[in-house]
């Protein structure tokens, strides 16, 4: 997958994890738990989905990359 | 039949669980002994003579705790919907007008706005404005939810900071009354989340009532391919070298599974393993009085929406002594929620505290004559409450402890479960978990926001 997609993987997830944000206002390099209520239990949704759906693993200690839109993109990408 | 997780009851911790597992993959299976769903907050209907026409009754729901506005951040409820993929206006929550704590001579009045009941406690009780704030800054700075905590005496810590005593019992009556299992007293913990539920968030009804919640439960547990059985009880817990590996049902059926939800209470999940536990059984439960009215009460007839009443100083929250104890009791009108429709019937739901084995003891007759008893008394205190209204009952409904346990296995009816809780779920049995009320969550939002952790806790997280 290209960089462009796997973000929009990560957006998709995003907007059905926390269906009252708006995903479109995200700023990439900003942490995204600071601009959305995303709590822990919330990112744990997001790794569940992305298990779901594209068969990704992210192991707990990897959690922390997963801090920024970027971090998401740069880090998935080339597991997908 | 082979599992993933196999789930012991459909009650709302139950079904939240189940959700959970099923959203992710996990083939899971709920087992419900009851003909529906809801548990200790489901719903039933009885025909009215006079008009022939159908009534929708919930069995508890007074309120749904932990108001939250639309995409409001960081709350429970908002959490919850979150967590189950349920959108906030699927349940049409309406706001409560306002709850009113009534004692001898004072009265504390409180609605979804916090401001409101500090307002009422710096003018009503001006001598304890920095005791009050101090106890407010403690709770906002208490982590609450730590699954590890022990037991701490609320009233010691209350005492410690406020200096009114008729203020320590006016803080804790609805919160006592609204979930504790402890007699007299609850745990610390259990006073923040319930202060914070209450008396920070508020009350809100679905449209619909108990069963809009209920409904949505299930469809989304369906949607994501769970299983539901009704019908179908729990009659043992299968254990292999003191680990759960399935149950066997009242059906004689064997279902498989290398993890067990139970919903069913600790004492009584321990029963169902035929192992020993050190749990007391609960002794606080409940009885209620509901009258259908011929008409709603006007705004300046009645416009509390629920009324925590007590006749004395103190307020005594313990096991009935005598089959009811009508010293206190919480009146809720649910045609005080916010709402455009004024027609249709009113409705009152008064509850006392009551004796389970007071009532078990009881023939037929006696049994309704007991329940009549407390019906006259019941509409007494609403009468007192709402002297200007004039009702006409046209349906009335009684329920008792020996009610609640004859729908939902409890030992003893009782309603906060156990005494003692277990804050990590984790039972003596390897694969074996408690969720819901003897978790130590409870209330509907409590019971399924247990149900939600412990399902990712142990049926998502520790499963891989
Ligand atoms: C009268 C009353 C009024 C209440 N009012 C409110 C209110 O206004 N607001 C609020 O938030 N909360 C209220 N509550 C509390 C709230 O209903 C409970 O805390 C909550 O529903 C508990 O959910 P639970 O999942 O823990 O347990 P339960 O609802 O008890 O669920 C357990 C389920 O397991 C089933 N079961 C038991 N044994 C077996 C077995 N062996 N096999 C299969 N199934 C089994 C039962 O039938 C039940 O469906 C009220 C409760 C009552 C009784």
């Amino acid at each position: 997958m290209s960089a462009e997609e796997v973000k929009k993987v990560v957006l998709d997830i995003i907007a059905d994890v926390a269906p009252d944000e708006e995903v479109s206002d995200i700023n990439p390099a900003e942490s995204l738990r600071d601009q959305l209520d995303l709590d822990s239990m919330d990112f744990l949704d997001i790794v569940m989905e992305l298990r779901k759906r594209h068969s990704v693993e992210v192991p707990s200690e990897d959690y922390p990359k997963l801090a920024t839109l970027n971090s998401c993109v740069e880090y998935l990408t080339p597991k997908m | 039949m082979k599992y993933d997780a196999i789930v012991i009851g459909a009650g709302m911790s139950g079904l939240a669980a189940g959700i959970r597992m099923a959203m992710f993959g996990k083939k899971v299976c709920v087992l419900e002994k009851h003909t529906i769903a809801g548990g200790l907050n489901s719903y039933y209907q009885r025909r009215i003579k006079e008009t022939k026409e159908i009534a929708q009754f919930d069995v508890g729901l007074h309120a749904l705790t932990n108001f939250a506005t639309k995409g409001e951040r960081r709350k429970p409820l908002t959490k919850m919907l979150k967590q189950l993929r349920i959108g906030y206006d699927e349940f049409e929550l309406c706001p409560q007008s306002y709850s009113l704590i009534d004692f001898p001579g004072k009265q504390l009045r409180f609605n979804n706005d916090f401001e409101l009941l500090k307002n009422e406690v710096y003018e009503k009780f001006p001598s304890e404005i920095d005791s009050f704030n101090k106890l407010v800054e403690k709770i906002n700075n208490y982590n609450e939810l730590d699954l590890n905590a022990t037991y701490i005496s609320s009233r010691e810590v209350l005492n410690s900071i406020l200096h009114n005593s008729l203020l320590v019992e006016m803080l804790l009556a609805p919160l006592l009354i609204y979930g504790s299992a402890w007699e007299k007293d609850m745990d610390f913990n259990q006073f923040v989340i319930m202060f914070k539920s209450i008396y920070m968030e508020g009350f809100s009804r679905p449209k619909g009532g108990v069963r809009t919640i209920i409904d949505k439960l299930i469809a989304r547990f369906k949607e994501e391919g769970g299983e539901l059985k009704f019908r179908c009880g729990v009659e043992e817990i299968l254990l292999k070298d003191n680990k759960a590996i399935g149950v066997r049902t009242t059906k004689g059926e064997e279902l498989f599974a290398p993890r067990v939800f139970s919903s069913a209470g600790l004492p009584e999940t321990m029963e169902l393993a035929k192992k020993e536990v050190n749990a007391a059984v609960g002794k606080m439960t409940f009885m209620e009085a509901i009258a259908l009215t011929e008409r709603k009460p006007t705004k300046s007839e009645f416009d509390a929406t629920i009324v925590f009443h007590n006749s004395l100083e103190q307020y005594h929250y313990e096991g009935a002594k005598d089959f009811f104890d009508s010293r206190s009791a919480v009146v809720c009108c649910p045609d005080n929620y916010e709402m455009d429709n004024r027609d249709g019937h009113g409705c009152f739901r008064v509850t006392f505290m009551a004796n389970y084995e007071k009532f078990k003891a009881l023939d037929r007759s006696a049994y309704l004559e007991k329940k009549e008893e407390a019906f006259e008394q019941a509409m007494g205190i609403v009468k007192k409450l709402a002297p200007q209204y004039e009702f006409r009952t046209v349906l009335k409904d009684i329920f008792t402890p020996t009610t609640v346990e004859r729908y939902t296995w409890k030992k003893h009816g009782t309603v906060y479960g156990s005494p003692d809780k277990i804050r990590n779920g984790k039972t003596d049995v390897d694969g074996l978990y408690i969720i819901g009320t003897d978790q130590g969550f409870l209330g509907i939002v409590g019971a399924i926001l247990s149900g939600i952790s412990l399902g990712n806790l142990y049926g998502l997280m520790e499963s891989e």
